[in-house]
């Protein structure tokens, strides 16, 4: 039927081989005339061929080939759907020969501009590299880029793939962490399940115990509980200072609360053990009620569940105290699930609700389910054990039970009550009395050797009753079980110790018995024990401590829960439940001692503040334009800006004299400016500059329309951005330069990022700030750090945040110069280029540790001046020895640029110790494009290459003018150089600080004051 | 992630495999034919079984044993949430999860699981995108097929897996706008020999069935949502305003789903409507036995309780079992040992009673223990909770919707202990 023209007769005909198939038996003889068909235009025929294929092609390899090509063609198909699962059938045929051709078709399909292709080949990955592990270098690669998008649908597809491919390779998700976060509640639930486990493994490697503070605590306390001596104390004062929770980890915590409601079990199980690996103490609770809700659900999950909390509950009793009644066994319950509820209830038991538990238990004891009764016997010893108030209480609750009719209950009572006794033997002959005359009755063999082991421990205490025993089992001997045996033969050698002259001859029988006895266990003791007891002249010194030996006193044994030890398992793994290690598992770290650094998640944030510090004298010099604020902030700003602005002001001049001439020119004319706010004598200034750059005017104009669409363009990119307030920021500002870039970036650089991000961050870097507590609410959490960002952001420049203050107007000379030229009307400008008004810290990757033999170098732009040439953008370089070897003679080697870009080399550094870092700046004249700079990093022995590619938004220098100036300027500029959008932003971005905050993290560029506080314009210049 | 599954019938045959990976031969199974002869009992098989080179996770659904191979770490939960979804997607395509079901429609489970799963991992499991790939058999569109030639197979990728909202599918369109919403109690509890309370709790549901134009956006509010204690939503519902608001707030999907499940706070007691007075006892000689049971209504709800069934398991020595109801009618399994008791509805006037003489295997000693009792009941137009849902209003459509509410009140795991 398959060779058919019809389609519905090969359809029909396909069926039945599926039903084959699904039947488990052999249809791949088929397989040639099965193959013709996958070109098929019938897609339920398609379907059903490639069901086919995907389980025979493994098989049939040579043939399977020829169905390949249309898998290829179908891959670049115009319907989405037909080119997913042409990807997936082409990834699912495992034949080694066309790994090269998965590899392309995956990385093709990794950039397919549907999600839905794009989560195929993150399932491709992990299939790809089941089949072919060498690959996993380019599938890296892969993941690294899919790890980035957008989608939530790939989000899970591809936190599978890395947990596959590279769990190990942490350092990928550092950048994706927070959109991961953010994302979380929007992936679908499967992929949730797997994000939660990733992040849990996460968060253990990166952040600090939030339980130590409590262990501190509880430290604390004790040590003044007793009276602490002031050594300790000042020993521990060190690492008490108060915990603050990484903002990260917060946000983890956070956005995984809400799935805590989810329908689907798994993702409550995974919250759930998230929570309890990494919230503090205190928050752990949150998960019960989710935990006991599932209770409710199918018997597998219940016992899922069951476990899960059976180990919880060892070490948390307080979790689940309050719902102590959900554990309330039912008749109609499964036995596993009977004995794990049960196994909870006496976890859970304390002195306050021991009496409860009891009543329950003793319902369970008559329960029909025998197997269930004995556990609960068991579980009642436990209690008795834990609980020194109910011990008498159980006892007598156990020699009842002992009257039972059913053999396993009292066999099992008989044995519990045995530990029981042992833990207090004083007082209870009377119970071990008893339990003599249970041995007549009494059949389980290990209820009957414990029996005549207790007798014989305690013989002294029942000295009548004891022989007696002895005899009855001399008696019965040779039927009874191996156990009963040895613990019979116990029990003479002690009688024969105390009781020598009634038990001698009894002993004597016994070890003859045993002397023949088949087993050779038996035979062996026998002998032993003979030795040791019989006085003989060979056995000389044992002999005489034997009395020692056998009635020293042992040890009472611990009853603990059988889930003592399975919190080494990750909770909710299958580990855990076999409680074995299963294959594939990956072990959850212990928390870090220090916290590893946590700036490596910022997708793009504040520079450090340290860091800022340190490079004072090279920043300061390079930004002259701060006298000038110094004069205007001192009557805007709050007190402690201007007193930071005057510091800075004398850094300044102390340094200028390495300015080069355009800048020392700007210096003098802000100077001028300072001493009288928007004077024309610096207007004239600047026009005496412009005669000097006039060589440089044409470039400059001619540059600049391009520039300032590009910016524009970026502009409303950011617009955008703040328009929909979205939560997940998009690194526009970097697509934007890589698609108008040639496409050689190597380290791409993202410079969009989300606000939260920025602010979290922020606040940590500035220790001195008093930290925003927890329990404010989350907006006013967000406003409060947001300031302090903007604050620090700017050193000493307060306007921002007050944005309708005036201000004096600045321009840039070499702007203005450029204006005149057009136009020599403004003669009462002024101008200087400002500060930039936020500086990110986010450091790009210029050669990695691995490739670069131990040397690693970052790269990021300080938005400073560049001190070399105003043409240029300066960039730090922070190269790093991660090696052990000590790194000579590092300096710039070959360039390689395109046409019109230059570099100023950093001065060569001599010598780099193991571990040590330096940060070098240097300048780069990028040329107005976005075309990256490719040089060699040269070491004494070694040579890489590298290469810098810059962000749109760091080729801009930010300059002021007032609101006035900026209308005469934007009147002057063509169409081409306007953008214009109308902006509705949310409740929570309409501070106008918010919407500054967002703009200028993209871009490098200033802020004009202006009366309506809605609009808000940026000006910049081209460098 | 999951390797391959098989599905077990009953009698212990493998009806149906699947691989998602590399072929696992069939013999796998046999660890777990072993572990099922262990368990004695279909329900006591253990959920995870490992074996030297896989783990078997399994789940029993309707007399099916669904049998997932893995090999790697996993969590379980996950196999097993995804299993039950497998057998829920069976129930919505052909009514019901048989061994007969399958094997009919087996190309349409083929498919089904194919699009499910994706190299063991989860592609598809939402009913409204699997529907658009994969449409459910019908007479009426067989027939049509075989006329026309046309495939029951969707050609698209389906809207929906692309959107946020995964769980709708575009363009739905009804002549007759309806949302139908049931609110569905049961009453957890154990009660002890005195008839007093152990333990009870309240659980609910709330079940839709929304037939609606368009893209509504609805909002379902409560008079009194503080006493919903812990809920879990289907993730249509937004959590947010759940959680500022108390207010249900979705975009439902197209057709049957649950909207949310929900517990109510502990603290509120717990109305147990029906009282059970019992008698059992066994003769400490001879083979014989008591039984005596009535079963009554506690307090006038103004509502009458219908459809009361009691079963008990009783006791391997008892062989059979000779008694007289005043309504309704009993068996008794001597195989099974079950008794059922089907009364119907309770008349307050007349208390139901069921008496009469159990025999015992002579010989054997007198259970010590008497059965519990399992009671379910019904109880209809009425939330035992007290819940109930205020109002229900419609954004993004312009017709007017056809709106209705049910309240059930139903017996859960509901047990005397005598």
């Amino acid at each position: 039927m398959l060779e058919s023209s019809k389609d519905s007769l090969k359809l029909e005909a396909m069926k039945r081989i599926v039903g084959l198939i699904a039947k488990g038996k052999n249809a791949s003889e088929l397989f040639p005339a099965v193959v013709k068909n996958v070109a098929s235009k019938n897609i339920e025929l398609k379907k059903l061929v490639y069901v086919y294929l995907v389980r025979y092609a493994e098989e049939q390899q040579d043939v399977a080939l020829l169905s390949i090509c249309t898998f290829q063609r179908a891959l670049k198909d115009p319907n989405q759907l037909i080119r997913a699962s042409a990807l997936r059938v082409l990834s699912s045929v495992r034949v080694p020969v066309i790994v090269p051709i998965m590899m392309l078709a995956i990385k093709e399909a990794a950039t397919d501009l549907s999600p839905y292709v794009r989560k195929t080949a993150a399932h491709a990955i992990q299939k790809l590299y089941s089949l072919e592990p060498d690959q996993k270098e380019h599938l890296i690669e892969v993941i690294e880029k899919l790890l980035k998008d957008k989608s939530t649908l790939v989000a899970g597809s591809v936190v599978m793939a890395f947990e596959e491919v590279c769990p190990d390779r942490i350092d990928l998700i550092h950048k994706n962490y927070r959109k991961l976060c953010n994302v979380l509640v929007d992936v679908e639930e499967w992929g949730q399940v797997l994000i939660i486990n990733m992040l849990t493994r996460y968060a253990r490697t990166q952040f600090l115990s939030p339980w130590k503070q409590d262990e501190i605590f509880e430290e604390n306390c004790e040590q003044a509980f007793y009276g602490s001596d002031d050594e300790r104390n000042n020993k521990s004062e060190p690492t008490s200072k108060p915990y603050v929770m990484d903002p990260d980890h917060r946000l983890l915590l956070r956005n995984t609360k809400p799935l805590l409601q989810s329908r689907n079990t798994a993702v409550v199980m995974a919250v759930a053990q998230l929570y309890w690996h990494l919230a503090p103490r205190s928050e752990v609770s949150l998960v019960t009620k989710s935990l006991v809700r599932l209770l409710r659900s199918h018997r597998e999950v219940q016992f899922i569940v069951l476990q899960n909390i059976a180990t919880m509950s060892i070490q948390r009793k307080g979790m689940f105290e309050p719902y102590l009644k959900s554990f309330y066994v039912r008749s109609t319950d499964p036995t596993h699930i009977k004995t794990l509820k049960l196994e909870i209830l006496t976890n859970l038991a304390n002195g306050a609700n021991i009496s409860t538990v009891l009543r329950e238990f003793q319902t369970y004891v008559k329960s029909q389910d025998k197997q269930f009764a004995a556990a609960t016997i068991q579980a009642i010893g436990r209690c008795a054990t834990n609980i020194s108030e109910v011990t008498d209480t159980c006892l007598n609750g156990l020699v009842l039970l002992l009257s039972n009719r059913d053999e396993t209950v009292v066999a099992e009572s008989v044995v519990v009550i045995k530990k029981l006794l042992q833990t207090q033997p004083t007082q209870h002959s009377d119970i071990i009395k008893h339990m003599a005359k249970l041995l007549d009755n009494i059949a389980v063999p290990m209820a009957r050797a414990s029996i005549v082991w207790l007798i014989g421990e305690y013989c002294e205490r029942v000295p009548k009753i004891a022989p007696d025993v002895l005899r009855k089992m001399a008696k019965a001997f040779t039927c009874e079980e191996e156990i009963v045996k040895l613990q019979t033969l116990n029990l003479a050698a002690k009688l024969y110790l105390t009781n020598a002259k009634q038990t001698k001859l009894l002993t004597q029988y016994i070890l003859n018995l045993g002397k023949y006895d088949p087993n050779y266990d038996i035979r062996d003791r026998t002998r032993f024990i003979r030795q040791l007891i019989v006085p003989n002249e060979k056995s000389g010194a044992l002999s005489k401590y034997a009395k020692k030996i056998f009635l020293a006193s042992k040890p009472a044994p611990v009853l603990e829960s059988p889930f003592k030890d399975r919190d080494r398992f990750q909770l909710g793994t299958l580990s855990h439940t076999l409680n074995t290690k299963a294959s594939g598992y990956l072990e959850l770290s212990d928390w870090p001692v220090m916290a590893p650094d946590q700036s490596v998640r910022n997708v793009e944030v504040v520079e450090p503040f340290t860091q800022s510090t340190t490079l004072a004298g090279k920043v300061k010099a390079a930004k002259p334009d701060d006298a000038f604020y110094s004069g205007s902030g001192d009557e805007e700003a709050s007190g402690s800006g201007s007193e930071s602005c005057s510091s800075e002001e004398s850094g300044s001049d102390s340094e200028s004299g390495s300015d080069d001439e355009e800048n020392g020119r700007k210096k003098s004319s802000s100077d001028s400016a300072s001493s009288s706010n928007s004077s024309s004598s610096s207007g004239n200034e600047s026009r005496s500059s412009q005669s000097e750059s006039g060589s440089k005017k044409k470039n400059l104009k001619k540059r600049n329309p391009r520039k300032n669409k590009k910016s524009c363009k970026n502009k409303s990119e950011n617009d955008k951005i703040t328009k929909s307030g979205s939560k997940t920021k998009t690194d526009s500002v970097s697509s934007e330069s890589e698609e108008s870039s040639s496409e050689k970036s190597s380290s791409s650089s993202e410079s969009g990022s989300e606000p939260e991000t920025d602010s979290d961050s922020g606040t940590d870097q500035k220790k001195q700030k008093p930290k925003p507590k927890k329990e404010e609410t989350k907006e006013a959490r967000e406003k409060t750090t947001k300031q302090e960002v903007s604050l620090l952001d700017l050193d000493d420049f307060a306007p921002v945040s007050m944005p309708t203050a005036p201000r004096p107007a600045m321009l840039s000379p070499s702007l203005i110069t450029d204006l005149e030229g057009l136009s020599l009307l403004n003669t009462s400008l002024s101008i200087d280029v400002t500060s930039p008004v936020y500086v990110p810290a986010k450091s790009h990757e210029l050669l990695h540790r691995m490739s670069g033999k131990g040397l690693a170098a970052q790269y990021h732009f300080p938005r400073q001046p560049c001190i070399y040439s105003s043409d240029m953008v300066s960039v730090q370089v922070t190269l790093t020895n991660s090696g052990d070897q000590t790194v000579e003679d590092i300096h710039i080697g070959e360039k390689k640029l395109p046409s019109g870009l230059q570099i100023h080399d950093f001065n060569s550094i001599e010598s780099l110790e193991p571990g040590a870092s330096i940060t070098v700046s240097m300048g780069i004249d990028f040329n107005d494009s976005t075309q990256a700079a490719n040089f060699q990093l040269c070491t004494k022995s070694d040579q890489f290459n590298v290469s810098i590619q810059p962000a749109v938004g760091e080729l801009l220098l930010p300059v002021t003018m007032s609101e006035q100036d900026f209308r005469t300027q934007q009147g002057k500029l063509t169409g081409m150089n306007e953008s214009a959008a109308t902006i509705s932003v949310n409740q929570e971005n309409s501070s106008s600080r918010a919407i500054v905050h967002k703009v200028v993290t993209a871009a490098n560029l200033g802020v004009v004051p202006s009366a309506e506080d809605r609009i808000h314009r940026n000006d910049l210049q081209t460098l | 992630m999951i390797h391959s599954l098989f599905l077990i019938n009953s009698a212990g045959d493998i009806f149906l495999e699947k691989h998602w990976k590399s072929v696992v031969s069939r013999s796998v199974c046999d660890y777990f034919f072993e572990a099922q002869e262990k368990a004695v009992d279909v329900e006591n098989v253990p959920p995870v079984i490992p074996t030297p080179h896989h783990y078997l996770i399994s789940i029993y659904q309707d007399k099916i044993f669904f049998v997932a191979v893995i090999q790697t770490e996993v969590p379980p939960l996950f196999v097993i949430e995804f299993l039950h979804r497998v057998v829920e997607m069976f129930r919505d395509y052909f009514g019901e999860c048989s061994e007969a079901a399958i094997k009919e429609n087996v190309v349409t489970v083929y498919e089904l699981l194919e699009e499910m799963l994706d190299n063991g991992f989860p592609l598809a499991t939402e009913s409204n995108i699997l529907k658009e790939l994969i449409r459910p058999p019908t007479i009426l569109r067989s027939v049509v097929n075989s006329i026309t030639g046309s495939s029951n197979v969707g050609e698209t990728l389906p809207t929906g897996q692309l959107s946020i909202i995964p769980w709708r599918r575009a363009e739905v369109k009804y002549t007759n706008n309806e949302a139908y919403f049931d609110v569905v109690e049961e009453i957890d509890a154990i009660l002890d020999k005195s008839g007093s309370t152990v333990f009870a709790e309240i659980q609910g549901v709330i079940d839709a069935s929304i037939k609606l134009s368009g893209m509504p956006d609805l909002t379902l509010s409560f008079m009194n949502p503080r006493l919903l204690d812990d809920v879990s939503f289907h993730p249509c519902v937004r959590f947010k305003r759940w959680e500022s608001e108390r207010v249900l707030s979705f975009i439902p999907p197209d057709g049957n789903f649950r909207l949310m499940d929900y517990q109510v706070s502990s603290q509120n007691l717990v109305a147990i409507p029906v009282y059970v007075n019992h008698n059992i006892n066994f003769k400490e000689s001879g083979s014989s036995g008591r039984f005596d049971v009535t079963v009554g209504l506690k307090q006038n709800m103004g509502k009458s309780v219908e459809g009361v069934i009691m079963t008990v398991h009783m006791p391997k020595v008892v062989l059979n079992m000779n008694l007289t109801p005043t309504q309704g009618t009993y068996t008794y399994d001597p195989v099974t040992k079950i008794l059922t008791w089907d009364i119907g509805k309770i008349n307050p006037q007349k208390v139901p009673n069921l008496k009469g003489v159990i025999c015992l295997q002579s010989g054997a000693p007198k259970p010590e223990e008497n059965p519990n009792l399992n009671i379910q009941f019904r109880i209809q137009q009425l939330a035992v909770s007290g819940i109930k849902v205020n109002r229900l209003d419609m954004f993004g459509e312009k017709y007017k919707p056809f709106k209705g509410v049910k309240y059930v009140t139903k017996a859960g795991k509901f047990q005397v202990r005598t």
